[in-house]
C-alpha cells in the first residue's frame, strides 16, 4: 500500500467497496440455501441451481441475450470507431458539432425516454414502411447498438487521442495508403481499446432492462426482462442462483481479461 | 496545426471522410433524434382503442387534412400537477442528493485508488469496475435482500436480539439512496480517478512546503484541481438518476415516486402513450440544463485535445 | 547540371505564421547536408515538406529533376528516420524493416535477403524475430534507420537523430552514420538543433532562423567565417567588440576599443564591402584562438584583463576574462604541462590574440 493516502480516506474507502460488494455477497450466499428465504440459513444446497438449468424460460431468455449482446456489441463498435476517428482526425468538419451532440447525449439520457421514444419510432416506422414487422429481436438490436455506439466512440477515442502518429506517418512514408495503414498499422495498435470497447457495449446491452423492455415483442424477452418479472413476485434464493450465475459469468471475465493483460505485458518484459 | 488534414484528403479523398461522418450521423439520426421528435409528435395527440394506441397527429381522409393536435396531455400533467409535477421535484431532489451520497463516498474512493502504488491501483480498479460490469437490476435486487423486512439486515439484527421488530428500511429515501449509491458509484469514481491520477505530487508537496495545513492544501489546491472531476461525475450521474426506472419501482414507496417510474406506469399499466410522451418531454425539458452544460464541458475538452490551436 | 536536390522560394504559411520564408537551397548528390537551427525556426516544417506530410505554400521542391508538387509521400523517393524513431510495435524487426518492401510488391526470397542484408548493415542481423519493446533504444533506432533505407531512397531524412542517445553511445552512433552514408551514396539530409551533432556529421550545414537560411557552408567556414552575428553567436563560443574604425587600410582595420585592436582583413573571405574610417564594425574571437598569460608580451592586440570565471574541464580550461572598461572575452586555453602556474579567480593577466585570427562582422 502506500503512505500517501490517510487513514480516515482509507477507511472511507473500505466503507464504499464494502457498500459495492456486501449486498451481491450475501445474495450469492443465500443462493446456496436449502430453505425458501433469502434471510435466513437453512442449509447448503445447490437444489436452486438444478432448477434453474430445467427452467426453459430462464434458459432461452439466456441465449436470446447473447446474441442480441454480440451483434448490438458488433454494430456499436464499428460506429463508435467511424465517430472516434472522426473526432480525433477530422479536425473542425462540418457536422462535428451535430455529431458530438447526438453521439454523447444518449449516454445521460434517461432509459425511459430512450426506451419509449424508440417504440414510437418502431411503431410510425412500420405503418409507413412496414418494417420493422413488430418489435423483436432486431428492434433491441438496433436499440442497443445505438447507445452501445456512444460508449464505444468515448473508450476508442480516448486511446485514439493518445496514439503516436509519427507511426503512420513512418507507414506513409514507406509506401503505405489508407485505407490499407489503418488497417495494417492502426488498428493493431489500438486493438486493446477496440476490445475493451466491445466488451462495454456487449455489457450494456446484455445488462439492460428498461429498453429492451420497450422495444420487445412477444417471444423475445431478455434475461433482466425475466428477472424483473421474476422479482416483481418476490425475492427467492432460485433467482438469488440466476443471479449469481450472471454475476459469476462477468466476474470471471472481467477477472480473466484483467490477468490475460497482465500476463501480456509481464511477458513482453521478460523476454 | 492540422498536419493531417491535408494528408487524409490526399490518401482517402474527401468522400472517404464525409462517408465516415455521414454514416454514424445518420444512424443516430435515425435512431436517437427522430424519435424525440416522434414522442414530441405523440405528445400532442389523444390516446384512444386502436393499433397503436393513439391517435395519428395529422392525415388526410374524406373532408381532406385533419389534425388531432392537443395541449390536453400537457394540460393533465399541470391539473393533476401532484401526480405528475410533484415526482418531478422528487426525481430532482432524490437525484440530487444521491449525487451528494455518491461523491462523498466516490471521493475518497478515488483518491485512495489513485493515490496507491501500481499493482495494488489495478487491484482497486478491478474491484471497483467488477459491479459497474454486473448488471445494476442484479445488484439493486441483491439490495431488496438485505434491506427488506425478512430481509438478511433485519434478520441478524433480531437474531442478535438488538431490536425486536423489523426496521423499515425499504421504500424509504434511504434505500432509493443506498440503491443509487450501488448503481451510480462507479460512474462517479471514474472520471473522479482519471483526473486524481494526473494530479502532481510535487504540486501538494509545494503547498506544505509553504505552510498549509492537511485540509488547507486540500481545499486550496486539490479540490480546485479535482474540481473537473467532480463536475463530470456528478453530471455523469445526476442526469440519468433523474430519470431512474428500477431504483424507485424496486426500491421506493409511493412517497419516492420518481418521473421514471410514473412514465413506465403511464405506459404499461395505463396504456396512456401520449401522456406517458408528455411526461418524456417534461423529463427532457427538466433535463436541458443539465445536458448542455455537460455538453458544453465536453465540448472544451474535446477542443483542447483534438484541435490544439497554433502552428506546433 | 542541375543539382541533385533543389528547393526554390519554398514557403509555408498556417493561417498567418510564415514557418518557412521563401527559402532556396541546393544539395548535391551524395551530400551529408545538415539543417542547423533552434527550436521553432522552422526545419522540423521544412523536413515536413520535403517528405510530403505538408504542401508548400509557394516554391517548388525538386529530387532528381522531378518536380514533387502534389506526390504522396508514399510516393516520394524520400524516407525519413523519425526523432521517436516511430517503430510499429506490433510488427517484428523484420517486419518493421521489410514494410516498405512490401509495399513495394517484394516477397519471398527476395524480400527475404534483402531484410537480412539491411539488418546486417546496422549490426542487427539475428534480431529478426524481436519485438521493439524488446530492443534498447539505439537498436530501436539503428530499426528505424533500416527500414527508412529499405526503399533505397533518394534523399534519406534524419530528424535529430542522435537526441535521444547518451554520449558514449551518440559518438559511436554519428561515427557509424557517416560510414554508412559514405558506403551507400544516399543523400543525407540531418534536422538538428545540437551543433555538435551538425558539425561531427554534416560536410554543409545550413543555418536556420526564423525561417529562413542564414549561412550554408561547410563546418569550417561556418565557425571561421560567419556571415553575421547570428551564427557567430549559434556555432561555439565567440567574444564579441563593438566600436569604430579609426584607421583602415586595405590589409587591416583598428578600432576604437582600450587599447586599440587590429584586425587583418582577409580578401579571400570576401567582405561585402571595405569597412571606412569611422563606420562601426562588431569584431569576433573565437575562444581558442585567444591565449592568457600573466606577463605581457607587447604583442599586438594584448590587452590587460583580470580572471572572472574559470571552468575546469580536464582538455581544457574555459576562462571569462574582464577588460579595465568591462569588456568580457571568452577564451579557452588548452592544459598543457610546460605551462606556469595557470590564472586563478580574481588574477591578473594579459590576452592576445593574432590579428589574423579577428573576425569581422557586418
Amino acid at each position: 500500500m502506500t503512505g500517501r493516502v490517510s487513514l480516515p480516506v482509507i477507511c472511507l474507502g473500505i466503507l464504499g467497496f464494502g457498500i459495492l460488494y456486501v449486498p451481491m455477497t450475501v445474495m450469492i450466499l443465500f443462493s446456496f440455501n436449502a430453505g425458501k428465504l433469502v434471510s435466513v440459513w437453512s442449509g447448503f444446497s445447490t437444489k436452486w441451481y438444478a432448477s434453474l438449468l430445467t427452467n426453459e424460460q430462464v434458459l432461452n431468455a439466456f441465449g436470446l441475450s447473447l446474441f442480441i449482446a454480440f451483434w448490438a456489441a458488433t454494430i456499436a463498435t464499428f460506429f463508435g470507431m467511424m465517430i472516434a476517428i472522426a473526432f480525433v482526425r477530422f479536425g473542425n468538419f462540418r457536422g462535428r458539432l451535430a455529431l458530438s451532440s447526438l453521439s454523447s447525449a444518449p449516454l445521460v439520457m434517461p432509459e425511459v425516454v430512450t426506451g419509449l421514444s424508440l417504440l414510437l419510432l418502431f411503431i410510425g416506422m412500420e405503418s409507413v414502411l412496414g418494417w420493422p414487422a413488430g418489435r423483436g429481436v432486431d428492434t433491441i438490436i438496433i436499440a442497443h447498438a445505438t447507445f452501445g455506439m456512444c460508449f464505444a466512440a468515448v473508450v476508442i477515442q480516448a486511446r485514439l487521442r493518445d496514439f503516436d502518429r509519427d507511426i503512420e506517418d513512418a507507414a506513409f512514408d514507406l509506401g503505405g495508403r489508407q485505407p490499407f495503414v489503418f488497417f495494417s498499422v492502426t488498428l493493431p495498435v489500438i486493438l486493446p481499446a477496440v476490445i475493451a470497447a466491445w466488451l462495454l457495449a456487449f455489457t450494456l446491452s446484455f445488462d439492460d432492462l428498461v429498453i429492451a423492455s420497450f422495444v420487445s415483442g412477444p417471444g423475445s424477452s431478455t434475461l433482466p426482462v425475466v428477472v424483473f418479472s421474476k422479482v416483481r413476485l418476490g425475492v427467492t434464493p432460485e433467482i438469488n442462483a440466476l443471479a449469481s450465475i450472471m454475476v459469476g459469468i462477468v466476474a470471471a471475465s472481467v477477472i480473466g481479461g484483467a490477468f490475460l493483460m497482465r500476463r501480456r505485458l509481464l511477458k513482453s518484459d521478460h523476454d | 496545426m492540422p498536419r493531417h488534414l491535408l494528408m487524409l484528403n490526399r490518401i482517402t479523398g474527401a468522400n472517404g471522410r464525409r462517408l465516415l461522418v455521414a454514416v454514424p450521423l445518420i444512424w443516430l439520426a435515425l435512431f436517437f433524434l427522430l424519435p424525440l421528435l416522434k414522442t414530441l409528435q405523440v405528445s400532442f395527440t389523444t390516446a384512444q382503442r386502436s393499433v397503436p394506441p393513439y391517435a395519428p397527429l395529422w392525415g388526410f381522409d374524406d373532408t381532406g387534412f385533419f389534425t388531432n393536435f392537443t395541449l390536453d396531455n400537457y394540460q393533465l400533467l399541470a391539473t393533476y400537477w401532484q401526480d405528475y409535477i410533484g415526482p418531478a421535484g422528487n426525481s430532482i431532489k432524490l437525484a440530487f442528493f444521491s449525487t451528494l451520497v455518491c461523491l462523498i463516498f466516490a471521493y475518497p474512493m478515488a483518491w485512495w485508488i489513485a493515490r496507491s502504488n501500481a499493482a495494488w491501483r489495478a487491484v482497486l480498479l478491478v474491484l471497483m469496475m467488477l459491479p459497474f460490469w454486473t448488471s445494476s437490476l442484479l445488484r439493486i435486487y441483491a439490495l431488496i435482500g438485505l434491506l427488506s423486512p425478512n430481509g438478511f439486515i433485519n434478520a441478524m439484527l433480531i437474531w442478535l436480539g438488538i431490536i425486536d421488530t423489523p426496521i423499515r428500511m425499504m421504500q424509504t429515501d434511504f434505500s432509493i439512496y443506498m440503491g443509487m449509491v450501488l448503481t451510480y458509484l462507479p460512474l462517479m469514481i471514474l472520471p473522479l480517478y482519471a483526473v486524481m491520477v494526473r494530479l502532481d505530487d510535487d504540486v501538494i508537496e509545494a503547498a506544505t512546503d509553504l505552510g498549509a495545513s492537511s485540509v488547507g492544501v486540500w481545499w486550496t489546491v486539490i479540490l480546485p484541481l479535482t474540481l473537473p472531476g467532480v463536475i463530470a461525475g456528478s453530471l455523469l450521474v445526476f442526469i440519468p438518476a433523474v430519470g431512474e426506472f428500477v431504483i424507485p419501482a424496486l426500491l421506493g414507496g409511493p412517497d419516492q415516486l420518481m418521473m421514471g417510474k410514473v412514465l413506465w406506469t403511464e405506459f404499461f399499466r395505463n396504456r396512456d402513450w401520449p401522456v406517458a410522451a408528455a411526461i418524456a418531454m417534461l423529463l427532457l425539458a427538466i433535463l436541458t440544463v443539465p445536458i448542455i452544460y455537460a455538453r458544453y464541458q465536453d465540448g472544451r475538452d474535446d477542443r483542447d485535445a483534438d484541435m490544439p490551436t497554433g502552428a506546433s | 547540371m542541375a543539382p541533385f536536390i533543389r528547393l526554390t522560394a519554398l514557403t509555408k504559411k498556417f493561417n498567418d505564421v510564415v514557418a518557412v520564408d521563401d527559402l532556396s537551397l541546393d544539395i548535391d548528390k551524395g551530400d551529408l547536408f545538415c539543417l542547423l537551427g533552434a527550436s521553432g525556426c522552422g526545419k522540423s516544417t521544412l523536413l515536413r515538406m520535403l517528405a510530403g506530410f505538408e504542401q508548400p505554400t509557394a516554391g517548388t521542391i525538386e529530387i532528381d529533376g522531378q518536380n514533387m508538387a502534389g506526390v504522396a509521400p508514399a510516393d516520394r523517393p524520400v524516407n525519413i528516420m523519425f526523432q521517436n524513431y516511430a517503430l510499429f510495435p506490433h510488427m517484428s524487426v523484420a517486419g518493421n524493416v521489410g514494410y516498405g518492401l512490401r509495399r513495394a510488391g517484394m516477397r519471398g526470397a527476395a524480400l527475404a535477403e534483402r531484410i537480412d542484408a539491411l539488418l546486417k548493415l546496422v549490426r542487427l542481423a539475428g534480431y529478426g524475430d524481436r519485438k521493439p519493446k524488446q530492443l534498447s533504444g539505439g537498436q530501436r533506432q539503428r530499426v528505424a534507420l533500416a527500414r527508412a533505407l529499405a526503399r533505397q531512397p533518394k534523399l534519406l531524412l534524419l530528424d535529430e537523430p542522435l537526441a535521444a542517445l547518451d554520449k558514449k553511445l551518440r559518438e559511436d552512433t554519428q561515427f557509424e552514420l557517416v560510414d554508412i552514408q559514405e558506403r551507400l551514396g544516399t543523400t543525407f539530409m540531418v534536422v538538428t538543433h545540437d551543433q555538435e551533432e551538425a558539425m561531427t556529421l554534416a560536410g554543409r550545414i545550413g543555418i536556420m532562423d526564423n525561417g529562413r537560411l542564414v549561412q550554408v557552408d561547410s563546418p569550417r567556414t561556418l565557425y571561421e567565417n560567419p556571415k553575421n552575428r547570428f551564427v557567430a553567436d549559434f556555432l561555439g563560443m565567440i567574444s564579441f567588440v563593438e566600436g569604430r574604425v579609426t584607421k583602415a587600410t586595405s590589409t587591416a582595420l583598428v578600432i576604437d576599443s582600450t587599447p586599440p585592436i587590429t584586425a587583418a582583413i582577409d580578401q579571400q573571405r570576401g567582405l561585402a564591402s571595405q569597412p571606412e574610417k569611422g563606420a562601426q564594425v562588431t569584431l569576433a574571437i573565437r575562444p581558442e584562438k585567444i591565449s592568457l598569460s600573466a606577463v605581457a608580451t607587447g604583442a599586438v592586440n594584448e590587452i590587460p584583463v583580470i580572471v572572472e570565471d574559470l571552468a575546469y574541464l580536464g582538455v581544457a580550461s574555459n576562462y571569462r576574462v574582464k577588460t579595465a572598461d568591462g569588456q568580457m572575452f571568452k577564451l579557452q586555453q588548452q592544459q598543457s604541462r610546460r605551462a606556469s602556474k595557470p590564472l586563478e579567480w580574481g588574477d591578473a593577466g594579459f590576452i592576445q590574440f593574432d590579428p589574423a585570427d579577428v573576425i569581422i562582422l557586418p
